[in-house]
């Protein structure tokens, strides 16, 4: 998922999102952390304690060997075996959407860290509002290229749907950010409306309340 | 035939004689130093057989401290002067390797119990002027790592770069990390376990029960009856080698081929290769090893429970700790398998520990970790560069 999106978007405005939200020194762990790529930015740039959890055993032995504390497992199941704040952040980037059961991986999420950061894919954008009612089919989109049958983005939402799992679960919303057109930062000042019709892709600094 | 046996022999003497005056350096401890084990005695004097490679630093800070599992010895990485083959783990260890002794001050030293100059069953007792045999008390894994600490303590050395080692070795990486967590600031067991599981101390059992039923075992005082009970010491290791392989692998080398025949002999001679090959790996392996050092070595893997010795709770064994952890595992491996693995991944999660969790895919069975995997030289390589960049070494 990292690497496709790496390749659309040679910068990864979102990881220097991200990376933006953490603070120097902290403990982070990177839920679906791919080669390390984050974590490499963040031990780099933020002297952060990384840790990572990645599905491919591939992307961990990567990670591992580039020196990075990286193990296998996944969000559903992995989560559980941590300690209740046993992080400053947790970082789940564009990962929620394949997840089984996002709200429970969400709370889990909160437990382990003071902060969450959150981003993932807003399926209320225009295109593929457009795509879908036009071609009555599954959209598949740049960012999204999967057909129906082989995705692994079992659980997509939009970033209204997202707002309203956050108020379910009792999270706040520390700070959001909307990403448009090639990794533009949308207006804050824009209503939600606009950046569930817009944004690409939304990034979410949680915690609990 | 004759000839092999009259090398079989000498390769036995030679062994025999390694137990006491080892071809590697000695650290000898004396009764003043007394070792206390699990079995609630004391063992003094006694001695650790070590080897070492390459130079340490200045500020003692690059040292690595290999262990070696159950039929393994001190010398990793040169020839054996046993055997004469290349030491055991020489893709691993050695200049530019992955545990590059050009980087780092290596050390391995034989295990107590062993037979390869630390003190074990085939060492002299000082009280009977005989081999210990059975009189030696029986050995737990934390004891070996009390006396590599001596060891340690001996060398100069507080705390160590990494600990590493696999099977029976990675079983000492995880008490290592245990017992002395400010000693230890990266560890890497693989392929093992932070218990033995039932089915192994199963598996052990027929061995012991092997070598114990041959009569020239003659209750563990074969030594001073010159005997030995190569037998039953042989079965214990074909029926052990079995476990180390994989299924596929044994398919892959072996087959259902016969062994220099076009067809089936209707008797008991070793028809198939499969048979002719573990026969060999059972008669190559009595003219190494002593038979109640075997004893002794799967006792004290069977013995192992880490989680007993913290409330139960595996956890609890490695809470606040700032030890790196890289545990590594083999798809395989049914010995140790991968969810056995997982389990120290969890427990170290639970207890906030930084760890990595590597899992190799390879059809090389238990073994693996002895081969040439090169997947796991790079993890290893890895993640000791990036743990002697955190801790500053020069």
């Amino acid at each position: 998922m990292q690497d496709r999106l790496a390749a659309a978007h040679p910068e990864r405005i979102d990881l220097k999102i991200i990376a933006g939200f953490v603070t120097p020194g902290a403990r982070v762990l990177d839920v679906g952390c791919g080669d390390g790529a984050l974590l490499m930015r963040l031990e780099e740039e933020k002297q952060a304690d990384g840790r990572g959890i990645e599905l491919s055993q591939k992307g961990v032995n990567e990670a591992v060997a580039r020196g990075l504390s990286v193990v296998q497992g996944d969000a559903d199941h992995d989560l559980a075996t941590y300690p209740d704040r046993a992080f400053d952040f947790v970082i789940l980037s564009q990962t929620l959407q394949a997840t089984y059961n996002p709200r429970i991986v969400l709370e889990q999420l909160l437990r382990i860290g003071r902060k969450v950061v959150v981003s993932f894919p807003n399926f209320g954008n225009w295109r593929i509002r457009k795509q879908f009612i036009l071609t009555g089919r599954m959209p598949i989109t740049e960012d999204l290229p999967y057909s129906w049958y082989d995705t692994p983005n079992i659980h997509f939402c939009t970033v209204r749907d997202f707002v309203r799992l956050t108020e379910e679960i009792d999270a706040k919303v520390e700070k959001a950010v909307a990403l448009y057109g090639n990794g533009r930062v949308m207006n804050r000042a824009v209503r939600l409306t606009l950046w569930n019709f817009l944004a690409d892709q939304a990034i979410f600094l949680l915690s609990r309340r | 035939m004759a000839h092999i046996d009259t090398r079989l022999v000498e390769m036995e003497d030679l062994a025999r004689s390694q137990a006491e005056r080892p071809a590697s350096p000695v650290a000898r401890f004396s009764a003043d130093e007394p070792l206390p084990l699990d079995a609630g005695v004391s063992l003094a004097p006694f001695q650790v057989g070590y080897q070492t490679y390459g130079t340490l630093n200045a500020d003692k800070s690059n040292a690595v401290l290999v262990c070696h599992a159950l039929t393994g010895d001190q010398h990793v990485a040169n020839v054996n002067p046993v055997t004469g083959k290349p030491g055991w783990w020489s893709l691993m260890v050695g200049p530019g390797r992955p545990i590059d002794t050009d980087r780092y001050f290596v050390i391995c030293a034989n295990v107590l119990g062993g037979c390869m100059g630390t003190t074990g069953p085939a060492s002299i007792d000082p009280k009977s002027g005989n081999a210990y045999g059975l009189d030696l008390p029986v050995i737990t894994i934390r004891d070996m790592v009390r006396a590599q600490a001596m060891l340690i303590d001996r060398l100069g050395i507080e705390t160590l770069l990494c600990v590493l080692g696999g099977s029976m070795g990675g079983m000492q990486v995880l008490q290592w990390a245990a017992s002395f967590p400010e000693r230890v600031f990266a560890a890497v067991p693989i392929a093992c376990a932070a218990r033995h599981s039932s089915q192994n101390i199963a598996f052990h059992e027929v061995g012991r029960q092997a070598v114990m039923a041959d009569p020239d075992w003659c209750s563990g005082k074969y030594t001073e009856l010159g005997k030995s009970p190569k037998k039953g010491l042989a079965v214990a290791r074909m029926a052990a080698h079995i476990t180390y392989m994989s299924d596929e692998a044994l398919h892959r080398k072996f087959g259902r081929q016969l062994q220099d025949r076009t067809k089936l002999t209707f008797g008991f001679d070793a028809d198939f290769q499969v048979e002719s090959y573990l026969r060999h790996q059972g008669s190559s392996f009595v003219g190494r090893f002593d038979a109640n050092s075997y004893l002794y070595m799967t006792r004290a893997m069977d013995y192992f429970d880490l989680a007993s010795d913290y409330g139960g709770v595996l956890a609890n064994a490695f809470r606040g700790t700032q030890t790196r952890f890289c545990v590594v595992s083999f798809t395989s491996d049914w010995l140790f398998p991968t969810p056995e693995n997982r389990t120290i991944v969890q427990a170290l999660n639970a207890a906030a520990a930084n760890v990595s969790f590597v899992e190799i895919a390879t059809d090389g069975g238990h073994d693996a970790f002895l081969l040439d995997e090169p997947e796991m030289f790079a993890t290893v390589s890895g993640f000791l560069k990036a743990a002697a960049r955190r801790r500053g070494v020069k």
